[in-house]
């Protein structure tokens, strides 16, 4: 995995609440037998006026205007804005891979549906919660200035706003060290083998029915 | 000290705990489809890893298979590829799969329970959401995303932090006609969507123990509609008869060892949630929902809101989105709007009893002219051979009905069967999200029964006064 330390980059105002993971990739791009090559297709039904389908190649698709991807001041953006709840619905993790696919490895919300939230971290995106109120500022600041953007360390634990206005958030300890350090949780996780195994042993014991 | 039913089963299955307050939790039963599975089982070979207890696993495939013509195999090559890979993920690491064909297979979340593959104070995931259906077993069980599945091949663990719970009582008697399908909609009506966001939520109370097994499946279920990643009721003598002798659960001695163990996993008296929330069965109607979120949902005598009534600029916003999406005005009574289509089918709604229900309303009924399609889709070849059985699918198909193969079907529209833009469905899934049952499709969610009456009548009706 990818690690997450520090990110300085142009911002996106996703202003919409209950963003679903139907939406930020659609169910025909989930018959994939891949990780990559979502990209194109992050927020597909609101980006495109047609229907996209898996593999197609999207650079002469019809795009929807107004819709805030397509704009041409947001091309390139690293960072994600967006109100609560994001993430709802499906556990696909077609969701985060697409956006990081797309080139964004950060996400700002006042609130993440849990297993979003937690595929984020599988995939080296880092989820930020923010306040109402801080997420108001950051929307903005970001929309009155055309290529805004928002610095974030993860090590201090901090967002910086474009008018340099500093925001403290919450990450837990175990993310964060893996994070940073890119680590990936399975080879961590079997270095407790032994724990692992005695548990099995003792479990087959009391709940044979189990095994 | 008093537990919660959530703790019990948490604590039996902790490996350890760390010191930031994460735990590495023993995971029993992994169930595995076709959609969320094949980068896990590519990161298994690309690191050389095997899966750590092969006989947790159970796979078969559901998203993507047809639901008619299975003679003709899956047409769609992309979706074939996906299907086939499953087959062969299971061949190569050992894992048992019911494949397209085994009357066994079916949507992961009706055939789990159905073969007894889970069972009550398990742990059980899948990477789906809806896995929190099985918590209506008394089970933990939640959904993961792919990355996690691969992690619980490899090591039969998660790394988990301990969620909050909630206890979310159904006080009196449900009334007449109103099953597990209104009482998850009513719930997230009550809490919103992300009323349950970073809690484990137990159903209790007397209309929650009144619900057979299949009902509290349906409600469990749609638990991850209400932002909550588990959905539990406690184990009571429904659940026990349930259980009993299925494929894989306990026989004989094996059993009675079983029960003695399974009498404790319930809330102590004395247990406190972080935490509880009191509702009335008496207040729940048959419930449909008007918008593209499960929140947005009334009872049938209700109409869509008025911008108005809501409560702040973002929930305005979102209202006035969904009513554009969905095509309807502000204050239109629910009795007054017309379907396109139907859908009797889902995880949340696709086993035995839903088709009874649904049967009992279609019955010497033809559906509406108008309506395109109406279509019955079974939860698993089990569910399929019981109702045909029952004389059920003649039910259906002489009111006009179609009946099909099991399978996911348009609850996502991965397969075939799907909304056209701009149609409208009496559904009985577990979302309504712009473009879930087909680009531009409009979806209404409503119980089996709910949603046989709007077929018939071709626009919804209040099954309460069904004759
Ligand atoms: S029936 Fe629908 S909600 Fe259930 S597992 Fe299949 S696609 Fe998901």
């Amino acid at each position: 995995m990818q690690a997450f330390t520090t990110l300085n980059g142009l911002t996106i105002p996703l202003d919409r609440a209950n963003v679903d993971t139907d939406a930020i990739i659609p169910k025909q791009f989930l018959k994939s037998i891949k990780r990559t090559g979502y990209g194109p297709f992050l927020f597909d039904e609101w980006r495109y006026e047609d229907v996209g389908q898996p593999e197609m190649d999207c650079s002469h698709r019809p795009v929807r205007k107004n819709f805030i991807l397509n704009q041409p001041r947001y091309q390139g953006a690293e960072i994600l804005l967006a109100r609560e709840n994001f993430g709802c619905g499906s556990s696909r993790e077609h969701a985060p891979w697409a956006i990081l696919d797309y080139g964004i490895s950060c996400v700002i919300a006042p609130s993440f549906a849990d297993i979003f939230y937690n595929n984020c971290f599988k995939n080296g995106i880092l989820p930020i919660v923010l306040s109402d109120a801080d997420m108001d500022v950051l929307f903005e600041e970001v929309e009155a200035q055309e290529g805004a953007s928002i610095a974030i360390d993860l090590s201090t634990q901090t967002v910086t706003s474009p008018s340099k206005q500093v925001f403290h958030f919450e990450v837990d300890d175990f993310r964060k060290h893996c994070l940073l350090n890119g680590l990936d949780d399975i080879s961590l996780t079997l270095q407790q083998a032994d724990a692992i195994q005695a548990y099995e042993e003792k479990r087959q014991q009391e709940a044979p029915w189990l095994f | 000290m008093a537990k919660t039913l959530f703790e019990k089963v948490w604590q039996q299955h902790l490996v350890k705990a760390n010191d930031d307050g994460s735990v590495l939790l023993y995971i029993d039963r992994q169930l595995v489809h076709e959609v969320t599975s094949p980068q896990a089982f590519e990161g298994l070979r690309l690191t050389g890893r095997k899966p750590w207890r092969v006989s947790a696993t159970v796979a078969t495939p559901d998203h993507n298979v047809p639901t008619t013509g299975l003679e003709h195999g899956i047409t769609d090559p992309v979706a074939r590829t996906q299907v086939e890979a499953l087959g062969n993920n299971c061949k190569e690491f050992g894992i048992q799969e019911f494949s397209m064909g085994d009357i066994r297979q079916g949507i992961v979340h009706v055939v789990g329970p159905e073969q007894g593959l889970v069972l009550p104070g398990m742990t059980v995931v899948c990477g789906d959401s809806h896995t929190s259906t099985h918590g209506a077993l008394g089970a933990i069980a939640s959904g993961i995303g792919t990355s996690e599945v691969e992690h619980v091949l490899a090591t039969q663990t998660l790394i988990q932090k301990k969620p909050k719970t909630m206890r979310i009582s159904v006080d009196g008697d449900l009334p007449e006609g109103i099953t597990g399908k209104d009482v998850a909609l009513y719930i997230i009506g009550q809490i919103g969507t992300a009323g349950g966001t970073g809690y484990a939520i137990e159903f209790a109370g007397t209309g929650v123990q009144s619900l057979s097994m299949e009902g509290r499946m349906t409600l469990c279920n749609m638990t991850i509609e209400a932002g909550a990643r588990f959905g539990m009721v406690a184990v009571d003598a429904v659940t026990l008869d349930y259980v009993k002798n299925r494929p894989f659960s306990p026989q004989g001695e094996m059993w009675n060892q079983a029960v003695e163990a399974w009498s404790d996993l319930h809330s102590d008296d004395d247990a406190i949630f972080d935490k509880d929330i009191h509702l009335n069965a008496a207040d729940i109607a048959p419930q449909v929902s008007w918008g593209t979120s499960p929140e947005m949902v009334v009872p049938i005598t209700g109409s869509t809101p008025s911008l108005d009534d809501a409560k702040d600029g973002v929930q305005r916003e979102g209202w006035s989105r969904a009513l554009a999406y969905m095509d309807l005005s502000e204050n239109t009574p629910m009795q007054d709007i017309s379907i396109d289509k139907v859908f009797i089918g889902s995880c949340t709604n696709a086993r035995i009893e839903d088709f009874r229900a649904a049967a009992a309303i279609a019955k010497g009924h033809q559906i509406a002219a108008h309506v395109k399609l109406a279509m019955v889709v079974p939860g698993s070849g089990l569910v399929k051979a019981q109702a045909e059985a029952e004389g059920l699918d003649k039910v259906f198909m002489d009111a006009g009905f179609e009946w099909r193969e099991p399978g996911c079907s348009m609850c996502l529209a991965m397969n075939a069967d799907r909304l056209n833009a701009g149609e409208r469905c009496a559904s009985t899934s577990n979302r309504n999200f712009e473009g879930r049952q087909g680009a531009g499709g409009r979806t209404h969610l409503v119980s089996p029964a709910m949603a046989a009456a709007a077929a018939i009548k071709g626009h919804f009706v209040d099954i309460r006064g069904w004759s």
